[in-house]
């Protein structure tokens, strides 16, 4: 059964269909080299471009114009580790292909950071970028009454389409204080569109925003849920229950990097460890946007264009575009300190709020131990079909612990597949 | 709400959830054609491994917590499948 | 009876001989490089089972079995204990006539089982292909998941006034400057004692030149929730054959249906690979046999693999009692693929060693000097 895997030879292989890997595998095929690129959704776009927008349809085009090939519906599974070049990459569509590239370009983006608090498992409870997904991919809204908490300016994002598509937006709630945002938007002086985008934003959303406060527990009621939201000072919070039909919640991005220590690379609390030009500490591999650290559309499309250069050997025209990453950079990193979290998002868990989603592992039973290894042995955290895609962020906010290696197969796969 | 994934210009598509025929624009997700029921009870989608309902959490791939079963086959997301015509759903809700 | 045990390793054979002792009246210390639990112990399916490959095995299983039943009801939910019985499937007469063998030498030990002819075996788990020729029921064999009961062994054992340190190698046991009974930790520090037990698993030969441990690696893969899949612990009898020899690489049909409706699918064997990575031929290999017994699985999701090192010896048994070259020194070690089910007995064996607490249980079969070994090791 090991013949049914396909071998599949290119010069780039590029891991992700969102603004970086598309500005990689157009910036790459340009040149001339055999680019394929692969997306487990079923179309190309990632999250920021799903469903469509005008920035997305010019870039969408020009990839099909680019001749780069792309596999959408299809996972990454495993890697490995060939004598010359990069590791292997095996993916699963409706086949299992082996790919050997000459370069391969992580473009695998970013998640939501989930944190665990007392009804965050109920049905209707759903990610803001959750949200924003399952909207762009069809879910109606209108005339639905919505509350948004979390952290980030995700979060406004998600309002505004909430909004152009006629739910109604009871609050948006921001962990972060208002000082915190004045100072962030001073900072977006530097990029006068962004200032532009958060100004329009501001006029929709102005009078629902509230800052500096947070979810604190949801629970139904009849057909519908309350959400209590919680503002001001440590021990002396305002609390306000919100009747509401959907709670979208999430507490700021985190890079997916599982691929890349599955390839060795180096990663950091902020992403994949890459050089200027995007080079990972191993050879040929090469990462671009989110997966490097969060820093918005602007910083995916510039790195990719750099990691398409770097791919096709055109290093030394990459000059000015390393400079404006640089501005993104700069921009990712008021976006980290502008958004961190508050001290008490840690401590909205109690001990019967589910923790692992997968396993039904609960928060009580978790301070005990003394590492995520050590409480995944012992609890089963971290075992179920995510792999602590999930509850790995929260571990690491609530308990400071470090996330291990996802296994092989990274996504399920049919037993049959991988005999 | 036409725009690109959901193109108003094809005709709608015709599937079954859970025994009851829904119909939902050519290029709308599974998971988003279950919620699109209405009402709180169509947000539960499956039970997690203790039996507490759950739905879809992150819409894009990595949560699992959208999976239904799909014309017989169990434990396939919802959320990164693209409705078919003829498509049979069945949740756990 | 006060002697100072330093015991190291705290997997679930440590863990359980840190209870026995603390029962027997020892003074005990246990000192584990990581934390409890996170070796081979971890990595195992967690099968407690009685096997027959030899009387002394037999006798050592069966005690062991016995033993997990009476500790069952004290198990916390973690341990996931349940009763499923295991079947033994035959593919053919040849293995149907190893059955009835296995079926009288199980009977004439005192545990029960029951023959199932084709139609029974296939009434017993409907997603066996047709055309085996029938099986082996051991009802009374069950599964747990080992993590949490070591930890609780070790729990037990600390309220009775064990001394556990975590996250220290010990990195001598014997030596010039080492009183008999004492370790030096990697920190410097010696650790006074009477005696200690080396229940390190592959780890051993670390610390104990020349002890004929090979590490045997083993696949296993997890699947998503197929409830009513599989009810029994499955294992061909082809098992044996296939397992026994110690110097080749073999697979077996081995499933294990956990409480969530997961399936855990193995068997694998690979002498002398002492690295965690996944050997996809093998991986290929096991899988191949078990769909070839259940076809069903190919069409199951696999969540995740990974692999786990058993610490073999020559003979098949593991190596309980002194070791003659160290004096002071007693192993628990080398039980191979059976080290959850014999933890037990293990445990009580060494506690009748060291503390004459009772035991049914020969300890001759289990003494390291059986494997003839010079009784000074030179090493360089």
């Amino acid at each position: 059964m090991a013949e049914q895997r396909t071998p599949a030879a290119t010069d780039v292989l590029v891991i992700g269909a969102g603004p970086a890997g598309i500005a990689a595998a157009c910036t790459a095929a340009e040149a001339g080299l055999r680019v394929d690129v692969i997306d487990d959704n079923p179309a190309a776009g990632g999250q920021i471009w799903r469903g469509g927008a005008p920035q997305a349809t010019a870039w969408l085009d020009r990839l099909a114009r680019s001749g780069a090939s792309l596999h959408p519906a299809t996972s990454v599974i495993d890697v490995v580790p060939r004598e010359a070049g990069p590791p292997a990459v095996i993916t699963r569509a409706a086949d299992v292909s082996v790919w050997q590239a000459r370069t391969i370009v992580l473009a695998t983006g970013a998640r939501e950071r989930f944190l665990p608090f007392p009804g965050w498992t109920l049905p209707g409870v759903v990610g803001a970028g959750g949200l924003q997904a399952l909207v762009k991919q069809g879910l109606e809204v209108r005339g639905r009454r919505i509350v948004i908490a979390g952290t980030g300016p995700l979060l406004l994002a998600v309002a505004e389409l909430l909004v152009a598509r006629g739910a109604t937006v009871v609050a948006v709630a921001e962990q972060a204080r208002l000082s915190r945002l004045i100072r962030f938007a001073a900072a977006l002086v530097g990029h006068p569109a962004k200032l532009v985008q958060a100004a329009g934003i501001r006029r929709a959303i102005g009078p629902v925003l509230r800052t500096g406060t947070f979810p604190l527990a949801v629970r139904p009621e009849g057909d519908a849920v309350v959400v209590t939201l919680a503002s001001g000072p440590s021990g002396r919070e305002r609390r306000d229950d919100i009747p509401c039909d959907v709670v979208a919640c999430g507490f700021g991005l985190v890079p997916n990097v599982e691929i890349a220590r599955a390839l060795g690379c180096d990663v950091h609390a902020g992403g994949i460890t890459v050089d200027g030009f995007g080079a990972t500490t191993v050879s040929g591999v090469v990462a671009a946007g989110e997966c490097t650290g969060v820093g918005g559309v602007d910083k995916s499309l510039v790195e990719g264009r750099i990691a398409g250069l770097v791919a096709a050997g055109r290093r030394d025209q990459a000059g000015p575009m390393v400079r404006e990453q640089r501005r993104w950079r700069r921009f990712a990193a008021a976006l980290d300190e502008a958004f961190a979290l508050d001290r008490r998002l840690a401590g909205l868990a109690t001990a019967d709020t589910v923790f692992c989603r997968c396993e039904d592992v609960v928060a009580g039973r978790l301070a005990c131990h003394r590492s995520w290894r050590e409480a995944k042995l012992m609890t089963r955290i971290g075992m179920g079909p995510c792999q602590g895609r999930v509850c790995g962020p929260a571990a690491e906010t609530l308990f400071g612990w470090s996330p291990e290696d996802v296994r092989p197969p990274f996504s399920p796969v049919p037993l049959g597949d991988l005999s | 709400m036409a725009e690109r994934a959901t193109n108003a210009a094809q005709a709608p598509v015709r599937l079954t959830v859970d025994g009851v025929v829904v119909e939902a624009a050519a290029g709308t997700s599974v998971a988003a054609a279950i919620l699109n029921r209405g009402g709180a009870a169509a947000w539960h989608v499956r039970r997690s491994v203790s039996g507490s309902a759950r739905g879809p959490l992150c819409g894009m791939g990595i949560c699992f917590e959208c999976r239904a079963t799909v014309d017989g086959l169990p434990h396939v997301k919802t959320c990164q499948l693209p409705v078919r015509p003829g498509m049979e759903v069945r949740t756990d809700g | 009876m006060n002697q100072r045990i330093t015991i190291v390793g705290a997997g679930i054979v440590g863990a359980a001989c840190a209870r026995a002792l603390v029962r027997a009246g020892a003074r005990v210390t246990v000192v584990e490089a990581t934390f409890p639990g996170c070796g081979a112990t971890a990595a195992g399916m967690g099968h407690v089972v009685v096997m027959d490959d030899s009387p002394a095995q037999l006798a050592l299983t069966t005690r062991s079995r016995d033993l997990w039943h009476a500790l069952a009801e004290e198990l916390p939910a973690e341990a996931e204990w349940r009763r499923t019985g295991t079947v033994w499937v035959a593919a053919d007469d040849d293995e149907l006539a190893e059955a009835t063998r296995k079926h009288e030498l199980l009977a004439a030990a005192g545990v029960a089982s029951r023959r199932l002819d084709a139609a029974a075996l296939a009434a017993a788990e409907p997603n066996l292909r047709p055309g085996l020729a029938g099986g082996l029921l051991v009802p009374d064999d069950g599964v747990v998941y080992p993590p949490p009961v070591a930890a609780w062994l070790l729990t037990d054992a600390i309220r009775g006034g064990a001394r556990v340190i975590r996250t220290a190698a010990v990195v001598s046991v014997a030596g010039d400057d080492l009183a008999p009974g004492c370790v030096r930790l990697a920190d410097g520090r010696t650790l006074p004692g009477d005696a200690v037990v080396i229940a390190a698993g592959t780890a051993t030969p670390q610390l104990v030149p020349g002890v004929p441990l090979r590490p045997r690696k083993g696949h296993l893969v997890i699947t998503d929730r197929v409830p009513g899949f599989a009810t029994h612990q499955l294992i061909e009898l082809g098992y044996v054959k296939r397992a026994h020899d110690v110097g080749t690489d073999s697979v077996a049909f081995n499933v294990q249906p956990r409480a969530t409706g997961q399936l855990l699918v193995g068997s694998s064997r690979q002498v002398d690979d002492d690295t965690r990575d996944i050997d996809a031929a093998m991986l290929e290999r096991m899988i191949e046999r078990c769909v070839g017994y259940m076809p069903g699985l190919a069409r199951v999701s696999a969540l995740r693999t990974w692999t786990g090192l058993r610490a073999a010896t020559p003979d098949g048994l593991p190596l309980v009692g002194p070791w003659g070259a160290m004096p002071g020194v007693w192993l628990a070690t080398g039980h191979e693929g059976l080290g959850i089910t014999t933890s037990l007995g293990t445990a009580e064996l060494v506690a009748h060693g060291l503390c004459g607490t009772p035991t049914a249980l020969d300890p001759l079969p289990f003494l390291p000097a059986r494997c003839g070994l010079p009784e000074v090791v030179s090493h360089g």
